[in-house]
């Protein structure tokens, strides 16, 4: 059998490591995930749906040929040198008014790289939408009369399918039941507290939302914010302070970094996803202890995301509890893109690999991609949240969720749960499994370098010359296709990709005509750089 | 002929000059070395720098690997006595419903009574039908949605300026915003009962803060001057690249108190500083028109470098803006760590707080009343036995400080809690003013704070005085 039949298979075959990964292979027990199958055992009645687990892939990621590299490289040079020559002939001036003799606030090389590389890509970031931002979206047209610099908007609209936004799950809509609990909610409790939570700003629906968020992953107790930003930055300190180890995945988020510095603790990176190396710093971290005094740490926290934003890869944690149960570190998983987008019932990427979610300390997430509303949540044991309330910034000093959001967030989870009794929820995650599988299956088969893992929703498609990139975005814009394409900082400065979200708001005949588009393009700016061997197969709907 | 090249070679290498030879042996050597030092330096992680791992045995490793004993995440005693707060039904408005029965509210942020206006709700409805509730991205990736640029060109047609950027998120604008500009090497003058917000600003900027004692133009410019002198010893081109920072609250979260500008705007042109303000609770607040503290204070917006506004006290919604002149502030929109890699605001507060600007264009009498209401709370409260006020007249938020303040700082707690107890008894909901106390940098002492809204009416302020009167006269005795 080779790896292709394998994984078309319809069977369940257990991975190097005796972790399962499935999306809807099997079905969990008891319908609460606390009875789930831990992760050395393999789930029971796996046969019944068509997905499969994939067997054991080559993780990693595939980089461009050589050439492709020294042309990027050619690209830079030539935009940089042009931008001194046009600096050298032009000056730049940056002109403050009414401020003589103030000591400038900006190095005018600090923003050499926006002058000269970012303002020519501009045009594709920043886009103004005159919409709900759900599966299809109007974007509103701008101009720039200066080259990048500054854009008006010319009031002329255009409706294009949207492969930018964060809607896993295509609950970003401005109608259904969602919205009417959210109008509900908005006519009961009002548009806001206007006060932080400690001072009579906290409000039962709330309240109400948090014993959902908890019953939905399982846990003790959860807690809410209004910011998914916020969560991290303001509660992390909480957590871990000075004299604590912090060891953080390379490619973390700027929230986590943030609220890791907050904290005073100190931070330790690891090779994203990287078991190897986390082992190895965990062993010599609780050897050495303070690199100075040589005390040994307080305790260590390790800090991971579901899915990465960037590169789509899914984080490997049966693996991971493996080691934080080794040595007695602590495990803070941010569940920002995976909550809602992976696992049978949107649970995340503890029910994705069917993990207990006792096993992980902290179980933090945003309400901001699969659920359509804004803010976060932490959840964990009762302790942990008990503590978390007491101690949070956001507790006592910022604002508590909105109503309306609260009651949007609340309708999804009851949806998620099956309590609608329609199944809506189970049939929106079922699209959004098999939107991913087809949709990365077909980029690959047409040459194009993927970054990330075939369950993923995030789908990097690497394109690494900045041109190209704008290039393929406008390409898809004129025949109304909305992307969004990620450069430096953000990414490598030689990686520039186009990240593509796949929504369950789209269907197959949607995905169809935009992989034609894709093909299409591609074959013009020839970006199909993949050299894995291509098999010509034909990739069904549903059964890959 | 290869080894006639060779023996001309081999001649012109003794016929060279010596100090040539010298010199390129120097070369090689020096290229060779920094070739070697690069090998040698590998990238000095935590764990590479230690000196333990590489004198150990496997075995003894294992021992300390096995011995070692973390702390818990959380003290064991997290959950023995969780921390309360009051649950409110329904919405926090004039009134509030807790545990069934209904109080007048004097504790939140609700100044100018926008709390379940209809007009602000429909439109928050209106939008929340059109947009739905979430921006579902950052405001690079299809997350700007045409309220956010409405609402932000309404602020700078509001206030005058040119630019202004929305957060999503009271406590992350001023949070961010601050760290966007001020860097390591920069020096940052702050008043020290600045509120935890701009503390976490502070501590993300990594600069130098100079804390100056609250309200004391004097000792600010005595730090001002301090560091003009420290800073006449660094080079002339390093002294030049310094920025140096003035951080101030329009009203004070901590104390109530104003801050004096018109002397502010005075040390900032004399020193050159940049005046980053906080206008959080003085928006909507201050002026004729409510246009802040540089309206009160008679001086254009212009003046003031970035004005940094919480969304969640006068605009009755959720989030935040920035606003300044387009060179200061169009720079968050890339460095601003909260607009960058945060998702934008919901577009239905982006609407509700819209409605609430209008409404102040069109009635701008509304801040007068308002400044009615805290003057006549002020004059209520003036004259509490045992209590004493804090805070300026027309600020909305005061605070009740204990006359005879308890030894223990849990002690004089406890007696606040008391009176706020007993208030709660005769229908009137007060809060104390909590902090996370092991954080903040300047702990304010304990009190009852006690919030405006331009609803109240005469008798209501009169019911809170005599709550307050009769409430600390039991307990206080």
């Amino acid at each position: 059998m080779t790896a292709e039949q394998k994984r078309n298979a319809l069977e369940v075959t257990p991975v190097q490591n005796g972790h399962i990964k499935s999306n809807g292979a099997h079905t969990v027990l008891n319908g609460t995930s606390s009875a789930a199958p831990t992760c050395s055992q393999p789930p029971a009645a796996a046969a019944t749906s068509a997905a499969a687990p994939p067997a054991a892939e080559d993780d990693s990621l595939e980089e461009c040929t050589l050439w492709v590299a020294f042309v990027t490289y050619l690209a830079y040079f030539v935009l940089v040198a042009v931008g001194y020559v046009k600096e050298f002939l032009f000056p730049v001036h940056q002109k403050e008014k009414d401020r003589q003799g103030y000591t400038p606030l900006y190095l005018s090389f600090e923003s050499f790289y926006i002058r000269n590389v970012y303002r020519r890509m501009s045009a594709c970031f920043n886009n103004p939408l005159a919409s709900c931002p759900g599966g299809q979206i109007d974007i509103q047209l701008r101009e720039t009369p200066d080259y990048g610099f500054s854009y008006s908007r010319t009031g002329e609209v255009r409706r294009c399918i949207n492969f930018g936004s964060y809607n896993y799950l295509g609950f970003a809509e401005n109608s259904g039941p969602c919205t009417d609990t959210a109008e509900r909610l908005l006519r009961r409790d009002g548009v806001a507290p206007c006060s932080s939570r400690m001072h009579l700003g906290s409000q039962q629906c709330q309240d109400d939302l948090e014993a959902l968020v908890a019953e939905y992953l399982g846990v003790e107790d959860a807690v809410t914010f209004s910011m998914g930003f916020a969560t991290n930055a303001l509660n992390i300190p909480t957590l871990v302070g000075r004299g604590s180890l912090v060891i953080s995945d390379q490619l973390n988020h700027a929230s986590l970094i943030l609220g890791l510095r907050l904290s005073g603790a100190t931070i330790d990176v690891f090779k994203h996803n990287d078991m190897k190396d986390l082992e190895r710093k965990l062993r010599r971290a609780i050897v050495d202890g303070h690199p100075r005094t040589h005390r040994p740490w307080k305790k260590i926290l390790i800090v991971v995301e579901g899915i990465y934003s960037m590169e789509g890869s899914i984080c490997k944690l049966p693996e991971i509890i493996a080691l934080k149960k080794k040595y007695k570190a602590y495990l803070y998983l941010d569940e920002a893109h995976s909550i809602g987008a992976l696992g049978p019932t949107g649970r995340g990427v503890c029910e994705y690999y069917g993990c207990d979610t006792r096993d992980i300390d902290v179980l933090m997430g945003t309400f901001t991609k699969s659920f359509g509303a804004i803010g976060g949540y932490m959840a964990g044991s009762r302790r942990l949240i008990a503590h978390v309330r007491r101690h949070s910034h956001s507790m006592f000093y910022a604002s508590g969720l909105p109503p309306p959001v609260a009651g949007q967030i609340s309708a999804v989870l009851c949806e998620l749960l099956g309590r609608g009794g329609a199944g809506v929820g189970r049939a929106r995650i079922r699209r959004l499994t098999d939107n991913t599988r087809y949709f990365r299956k077909r980029l690959s088969q047409m040459g194009f370098i993927l970054y990330g893992d075939d369950d993923s929703p995030v789908v990097p498609l690497l394109i690494f010359l900045p041109a190209k990139a704008c290039a393929f975005w406008s390409e898809l814009m004129k025949h109304n296709v909305a992307t969004v394409i990620v450069g430096f900082p953000a990414t490598p400065i030689l990686k520039v990709r186009c990240r593509f979200c796949v929504s369950a708001a789209h269907n197959k005949e949607v995905l169809d005509k935009i992989l034609d588009l894709i093909d299409k393009i591609g074959d013009d700016l020839e970006i199909k750089y993949s050299s894995r061997p291509r098999t010509n197969h034909p990739i069904e709907y549903g059964r890959c | 002929m290869v080894t006639v090249e060779i023996y001309e070679f081999v001649r012109l290498f003794f016929e060279v000059p010596i100090y040539h030879l010298i010199l390129e042996a120097v070369l090689i050597i020096w290229v060779l070395s920094l070739i070697l030092k690069r090998t040698k330096k590998s990238k000095s992680s935590l764990s590479e720098k230690a000196s333990l791992w590489d004198r150990l045995s496997e075995h003894e490793k294992e021992e300390l690997i096995q011995e070692w004993t973390p702390e818990p995440l959380v003290p064991d005693d997290a959950d023995l006595n969780p921390i309360k707060y009051d649950v409110i039904q329904g919405k926090v408005g004039k009134h509030v419903t807790i545990g069934g029965r209904q109080y007048l509210n004097a504790a939140t942020h609700n100044f100018l009574g926008m709390v379940g206006d209809d007009r602000v709700e429909e439109a928050a409805v209106r939008c929340l039908r059109k947009y739905g509730v979430g921006s579902c991205g950052p405001r690079a990736f299809y997350g700007t949605i045409d309220v956010h640029l409405d609402l932000e060109k309404r602020v700078t047609q509001f206030l005058g300026t040119e630019e202004a950027v929305l957060y999503s998120l009271g406590f992350s604008t001023v949070a961010s915003a601050i760290p966007a500009y001020a860097k390591r090497s920069d020096v940052i003058f702050a008043d020290e009962a600045v509120c935890f917000a701009i503390q976490k600003g502070l501590q993300a900027s990594r600069s130098e803060i100079r804390y100056f004692r609250h309200n004391d133009t004097a000792h600010l410019e005595q730090l001002i001057e301090e560091h003009n002198k420290a800073s006449k010893k660094l080079k002339p081109k390093q002294a030049a690249l310094v920025r140096r920072f003035l951080v101030v609250e329009g009203i004070y979260a901590n104390t109530g108190a104003v801050c004096p500008l018109p002397e502010l705007l005075r040390l900032k042109e004399a020193h050159k500083l940049r005046l980053f303000v906080d206008e959080s609770l003085s928006f909507g607040v201050l002026g004729d028109t409510g246009r802040g503290l540089t309206e009160h204070f008679g001086v254009t917006a212009r003046d003031v470098d970035l004005i940094c506004v919480s969304m969640e006290a006068s605009l009755g919604s959720v989030g935040g803006f920035t606003t300044g002149s387009f060179y200061v502030a169009d720079h968050q929109r890339l460095s601003g760590q909260g607009y960058v890699f945060s998702a934008a605001l919901a577009p239905l507060c982006a609407a509700a707080a819209m409605c609430v600007i209008d409404q102040l264009d069109e009635q701008p009498e509304m801040t007068a009343k308002l400044r009615s209401v805290c003057r006549a709370m002020h004059k209520a409260l003036a004259n509490i036995d045992g209590l004493e006020l804090c805070g300026d007249e027309v600020s909305p938020v005061k605070f009740l400080q204990l006359s005879k303040p308890r030894l223990e700082r849990q002690q004089s707690e406890a007696v606040l809690q008391n009176i706020v107890d007993q208030c709660r008894e005769a229908g009137i909901a007060l809060t104390r003013a909590h902090y996370l106390e092991p954080e903040e940098h300047r702990l304010p002492p304990p009190a009852i704070r006690v919030t405006c809204n331009r609803l109240m009416e005469p008798e209501d302020i009169r019911s809170i005085e005599t709550a307050l009167t009769r409430a600390a006269g039991a307990v206080l005795g």
